[in-house]
């Protein structure tokens, strides 16, 4: 697979909403236009001066097509604009988005995503992800789904139900820190243990929220990126992989496409073999998938994962990816890291996983 | 500097109301084999997969490409989805094409279909939101008004869109995947067909497809040593352009997007005059009176002119010196999701002399288009022979 060292391309700013159960009187639009001012408003730029703007959302969580067209007016689409949309998770939105940035026609990119999963029942629609034929037709739904993986994970020997109420545990009280997060609080792993089984082994702890939101983050290529920004996040490689959809025919266990995702990334290894980062911002919906995730990638001692609270403070589909990409991203524009990793999934027990290397220096040729 | 990126393999379904005896990975998997063959690759050989459909509601499958993803050899490779309206299956190629022009990849397989017959557009398409008013028409009786609207700025006569839908269905005759093969079509046939959406008729508008559209994109080098029996249609250039659907401001009949998307798409071929520069075109027009409407848009007319150029035949395969549409367009197949695709595919099919009965003579330079939302969404390419 041909792979040229990178044009550098940086996050140069981030925003989200306040992430919550329920939006009761806004909708999609409206969720998004205050963000999206947010993102323009922290560099002082407008839409006019973005070469390409990418979406993600899904149409399914609202019950109507094309509900990515109207949310086109919190940006504003005119003068027309240069833009496209993939019914994916934002952080998909973000790899288009840099790929064409490869390309030297256009410095900047606004890359967004929203859903709001309260106006459906998510595990329905979550279902009809399913093989139509031969899956769907049973309604296992994402809960159950993620239960036979955890099982897996248990009958390997490779974790316990205490290791899963462990991650809940750190993910609660690292989100009290995060404006943005909807579940936090001060739990031991042994007092989540006394929640109740939703579907046996995953208690009420080791599940995502249902979560309405969004989030946005603007792209910028070389110079562009140091004018407007202190210190850019440079992402140093990107890459991502599916699996087959059939579960039967997966090690759940294990992510072998997030491995191979974090090696076309070119994410640094020390001479262990362990992956050497300041921080990785995984998103893993269900607190089991965390583990799996950190043995894929071979995550070392040292890396703080998921400051923000990760998918078990916030959830939104189609968005907790990219928020992801953004939260890794401004962990090196604080400065309070020089490298980061950022993850995202798609699809029924980690079916589809990106990897996203950011720096504080940007890698390749340096042309740009 | 992007890298030189071209066609080298095509592939699509036969197109039918029903395609009953395919479920959704057969139908995609019998266009993407028939461009693996083309391009003379395997499986093995592609380094990503780029797939496009319009709503998932047209099928009630959630992000159908998990499900697919074996079914397209895609398993431990990148695969993206691609949703931008009824463009959908030209921004698909197009999101494909910049995976190789990037440096990304050296060669993508991009595959656009729907299986309509899966369930109901007209329902999908209307479904009722809060505060919102329900248009409960589909997309015939969003663009009648504008028609209309056409009509009366251009002064055209009535006649014009039934000429458009006989001529489309009279190509379609010529191309063996086409879904639509009305052997005794005429003018007449066109003209008393029912009035669905005035100035609509029943034979002026697309019809329901099942369907899938493939393509094989590559680097230079991969297409340099392609063993396809056919020569690379290059891309010489391409481009995507959005607005939003209600703003007092718009032109609908004539958008603004549009006329910059070509000039974009114009600029990159070093294209001045069109009509005169470019062999064949296949434009989106799911509804006859779109034909005239889009050769004003796209510069082949002078505005208020395009109906004339219709009148003349000039847009004809047979006689015409700017053939539009030669593969039967979308009035004669409509997998909605593919219908983009299919038109992007169809000028690579006549670049490369593989268009068979409909191919065009001498096909140096030709025009892939897609439009979709509120006429409001728009994807176009260039292709050419040599390379740009």
């Amino acid at each position: 697979m041909a792979r040229r060292s990178v044009r550098p391309v940086a996050v140069v700013s981030f925003a989200q909403s306040d992430m919550m159960r329920r939006e009761e009187h806004r909708n999609d639009v409206e969720v998004l236009q205050p963000v999206i001012q947010d993102v323009f408003g922290k560099i002082g730029l407008t839409k006019d001066d973005m070469g390409f703007v990418c979406s993600g959302s899904c149409d399914y969580l609202v019950g109507a097509p094309f509900s990515f067209v109207q949310a086109l007016d919190a940006v504003g689409a005119w003068p027309p604009m240069r833009e496209s949309h993939v019914e994916m998770d934002g952080a998909f939105a973000l790899y288009e988005a840099w790929t064409q940035l490869q390309e030297d026609d256009i410095d900047t990119a606004l890359v967004f995503s929203f859903g709001r999963s309260s106006m459906s029942e998510i595990g329905r629609v979550l279902t009809l992800q399913l093989d139509p034929y031969y899956m769907a037709p049973l309604w296992p739904d994402p809960v159950a789904l993620a239960a036979l993986q955890a099982q897996a994970l248990i009958d390997a020997g490779k974790y316990t139900e205490a290791d899963f109420a462990a991650v809940a545990a750190r993910s609660r009280r690292d989100a009290r820190t995060n404006p943005h997060a909807q579940v936090t609080g001060d739990h031991s792993p042994e007092e989540l243990l006394g929640d109740d089984y939703v579907v046996a082994p995953l208690r009420r702890h080791a599940l995502p929220p249902i979560t309405d939101g969004a989030t946005a983050v603007i792209l910028a290529a070389g110079d562009r990126a140091t004018e407007l920004c202190e210190r850019p996040a440079w992402i140093t490689g990107m890459d991502h992989r599916i699996e087959t959809h059939a579960l039967g025919a997966r090690d759940l266990t294990t992510s072998p496409s997030t491995r191979s995702a974090a090696e076309g990334a070119g994410i640094g290894r020390g001479d262990d073999g362990a992956v050497e980062v300041d921080v990785a911002e995984l998103h893993a919906p269900f607190a089991h998938q965390e583990l799996i995730l950190r043995d894929a990638l071979g995550l070392g001692g040292t890396a703080v994962v998921n400051p923000s609270g990760g998918a078990l403070a916030a959830n939104g589909i189609m968005v907790a990816g990219l928020v992801r990409m953004g939260e890794a991203a401004s962990r090196i524009m604080d400065g309070s890291a020089r490298t980061a990793l950022a993850h995202a999934t798609s699809g029924p027990c980690l079916q589809q996983n990106l990897v996203c290397a950011l720096a504080a220096e940007p890698a390749g040729d340096g042309r740009g | 500097m992007a890298e030189r990126t071209a066609v080298i393999g095509v592939g699509q379904t036969y197109h039918k109301a029903k395609r009953e005896d395919v479920s959704i990975a057969g139908l995609v998997r019998e266009a993407a084999v028939r461009a693996l063959d083309d391009a003379g690759m395997d499986w093995s050989d592609i380094d990503a997969v780029v797939i496009g459909k319009a709503p998932d509601m047209f099928e009630g499958v959630v992000m159908p490409e998990l499900y697919l993803a074996p079914a397209l050899g895609a398993v431990g490779k990148p695969m993206i989805r691609v949703h931008t309206a009824g463009s959908v299956g030209g921004s698909t190629a197009l999101v494909a094409a910049h995976l190789v022009s990037s440096g990304t990849h050296e060669r993508v397989l991009t595959v656009a279909f729907e299986k309509q017959s899966d369930s109901d557009a007209m329902w999908a398409l209307s479904i009722p939101q809060p505060f919102s008013a329900p248009l409960l028409a589909g997309a015939g009786g969003y663009f009648a008004p504008i028609i209309r609207a056409y009509m009366r700025r251009s002064g055209a006569p009535d006649h014009i869109g039934i000429l458009v839908a006989v001529k489309d269905r009279k190509q379609a005759l010529k191309n063996p995947y086409a879904h639509l093969h009305i052997e005794d079509i005429s003018f007449e046939m066109v003209r008393d067909s029912i009035m669905l959406w005035d100035p609509i008729r029943y034979l002026e508008t697309c019809p329901s497809s099942d369907g899938a559209a493939a393509m094989v994109l590559a680097n230079e080098r991969v297409a340099d040593g392609s063993s396809s029996s056919h020569p690379p249609a290059w891309i010489h250039g391409m481009s995507m352009r959005s607005e939003p659907t209600m703003f007092a401001g718009r032109d609908q009949v004539n958008p603004l997007a549009s006329k910059e998307c070509a000039a974009d798409v114009y600029r990159q071929a070093g294209i001045t005059e069109p009509r005169r520069e470019i062999d064949v075109a296949e434009v989106y027009v799911p509804f006859s009176w779109y034909e005239p409407m889009w050769l004003e848009s796209l510069g082949f007319a002078a505005e208020g002119e395009g109906w004339k150029l219709t009148d003349s035949g000039a847009t004809a395969l047979d006689g015409g010196d700017i053939p539009w549409n030669c593969s039967g367009g979308v009035l004669s197949s409509n997998p909605i999701g593919a219908s983009g695709m299919l038109r992007f595919l169809e000028v690579a099919m006549q670049v490369r002399g593989q268009a068979g009965e409909h191919q065009v003579e001498t096909v140096r330079r030709a025009l892939g288009h897609a439009y979709g939302g509120g006429s409001q969404f728009f994807a176009m390419w260039v292709l050419g022979a040599d390379k740009p």
